[in-house]
């Protein structure tokens, strides 16, 4: 535990210095990679630790982040309230989601989750009188802001980021070695065996998925007050494979894995949209690469191969 | 106490288990016998809630079981070794039993009675389940339902498969276990074993107990192991 937790604590270290030594433009993406990975770390916890291979996690992350970017615009909350709104949004949804498609399993529960999830995308369009649709909302300055900090500037929003990360990342390895975290995985391995020694998988799965959906709040609603945009795209299927495809990269049921998957992905696709417009083929073949050599994501091969205790 | 009582069961149409009654005692064996197809697995399925009863009763200690979800009946203090151990193969020997102990929220004595039972667990925590040999699986498959401190421990054929050194060592353990007044059923199909461990054994065939015996003078040549088990 002790070199699995100081591991963390030097992440969050190097990152912490890594603001005053980037340029604004890669502050600003590592900034997004970090609140993106929170939103991969989520989903970690429901995939990677539970075996739910869900496709509907976009729900979650559009119901933090419309419900802090409408709880600003429509109802005129300061910053600090409509991301704990944010928060509980994702949760909310998540068990909602939870009660009703957890009587599934397998492919008919990414079936089901990844409807859930276009349902949340038609609602947001169709009730675009309050949410402007496709166009979106874009949050003032003004109310991107907690007390004096101004989450809007460069700084500020880099150091909310890495609050958040940090807190969800050390939550996240608290929660793999409790005792929800070990049930969460019997899951994984093998649901009817987890029963045969008493355990309620509906229960587990479920909690486990308002954890994810948690993080999936969290993780929108800062997107929202920290990039100041708050859009109908976020609702799509893409930001449902997005956070699944952070986790392969960077190693499912892995702590520091989704980090590392948001922060290759995302500067593969930015680095190869300088040089093509088909830059998600260099995405596809990087995938397919690891599938070929590293099934298990990078952090999970190279703990598979040599470092045993990673978390 | 366990008691079967007037158990009806099957999957779908089929009914398997047909007026099916049996009783196990604490600190006694009550071995299992038949022929395959005969109910056994079904039995042990039936009690653990996996197969629910359509007609009759199962009580622990005058506590119903019956109707039951299948995760609470281990909570009751039931603990199961299946056909096949069943382990979670990709996590180590520590997690395994770890996630037995968390059930009934069993701390590291339990633990540490455990290993002392099977002291090779002991050496190979750090190791993946599913590398382990059939006989080191059998044992933590053990190991696992004893780390709820189970009233009563079903075993679903322990010794198959496995070398006489392997077979020696579980049935050692199984009788340490009934020196501590553990409740067991156990299903096996080695006369030999059978004779050395069982207080009772009962025939299964068609779906219920045919015929109970206590294991007093008998013998491998006790004509009803020809009848019921084809032996």
């Amino acid at each position: 535990m002790t070199r699995a937790l100081a591991l963390h604590l030097g992440v969050i270290a190097a990152l912490f210095a890594a603001q005053y030594l980037l340029p604004s433009y890669h502050q600003t993406n590592i900034a997004r990679i970090m609140v993106l990975a929170v939103f991969a770390m989520g989903y970690n916890i429901a995939f990677g630790y539970t075996g739910l291979l869900s496709l509907g996690h976009a729900l979650f992350f559009a119901a933090g982040l419309y419900a802090t970017g409408l709880g600003i615009e429509l109802a005129g909350l300061s910053a600090a309230p409509a991301l704990l709104l944010g928060l509980i949004a994702g949760g909310a949804i998540a068990a909602a989601t939870g009660v009703l498609a957890l009587r599934t399993s397998g492919v008919s529960f990414m079936i089901v989750t990844l409807m859930f999830a276009q349902t949340g995308y038609l609602t947001i369009l169709y009730f675009g009188t309050y949410t402007r649709g496709d166009e979106g909302i874009v949050i003032n300055r003004a109310a991107r802001a907690i007390g004096s900090l101004d989450l809007s500037a460069d700084t500020p929003r880099y150091f909310a980021a890495l609050t958040l990360f940090a807190i969800a990342l050390l939550i996240n390895l608290m929660l793999t070695r409790s005792r929800l975290g070990r049930s969460m995985i019997a899951m994984r391995e093998n649901e009817q065996r987890s029963r045969m020694l008493g355990y309620n998988p509906f229960r587990v799965k479920l909690i486990a998925l308002v954890i994810s959906g948690l993080y999936a709040g969290a993780a929108g609603a800062a997107y929202g007050v920290l990039f100041g945009y708050v859009g109908a795209s976020f609702a799509t299927i893409q930001y449902s494979i997005l956070p699944l495809l952070y986790v392969l990269l960077g190693g499912a049921g892995t702590t520091l894995g989704p980090f590392l998957g948001a922060l290759i992905m995302f500067y593969l696709i930015d680095i190869s949209s300088g040089y093509t417009t088909a830059h998600l083929f260099v995405v596809g073949a990087a995938l397919l690469v690891l599938v070929l050599f590293a099934p298990k994501g990078i952090l999970g091969t190279l703990r598979e191969r040599a470092v045993k205790w990673l978390p | 106490m366990l008691e079967l009582k007037a158990i009806n069961a099957g999957y779908g149409n089929v009914q398997v288990l047909r007026n099916l009654s049996l009783t196990a005692k604490p600190g006694q064996v009550t071995c299992v016998m038949g022929r395959n197809g005969a109910g056994k697995t079904t039995m042990l399925r039936t009690i653990m809630g996996q197969v629910q009863a359509q007609a009759g009763s199962i009580t622990l200690n005058n506590t119903p079981l019956h109707g039951l979800p299948a995760h609470e009946v281990p909570r009751h203090g039931i603990g199961y070794v299946p056909q096949g151990r069943r382990l979670f193969g990709e996590l180590t020997v520590a997690q395994n039993i770890e996630i037995g102990l968390m059930t009934r929220h069993k701390t590291a004595k339990t633990r540490d009675y455990v290993l002392s039972l099977f002291p090779r667990l002991r050496e190979r925590l750090a190791q993946r389940s599913s590398t382990l040999s059939g006989g080191e699986q059998q044992m933590l498959a053990i190991a696992r339902a004893l780390c709820l401190e189970p009233a009563v421990l079903l075993l679903d054929e322990p010794t198959e498969g496995l070398q006489p050194s392997m077979i020696t060592l579980i049935r050692e353990t199984l009788l340490t276990l009934k020196a501590t007044g553990v409740a067991t059923i156990l299903v096996e199909q080695r006369v030999d074993a059978v004779l050395s461990m069982a207080n009772q054994i009962a025939f299964v065939s068609n779906g219920t107990v045919a015929e109970t015996l206590e294991n007093t003078n008998l013998t491998p040549a006790t004509p009803q192991f020809q009848t019921y088990v084809g032996i």
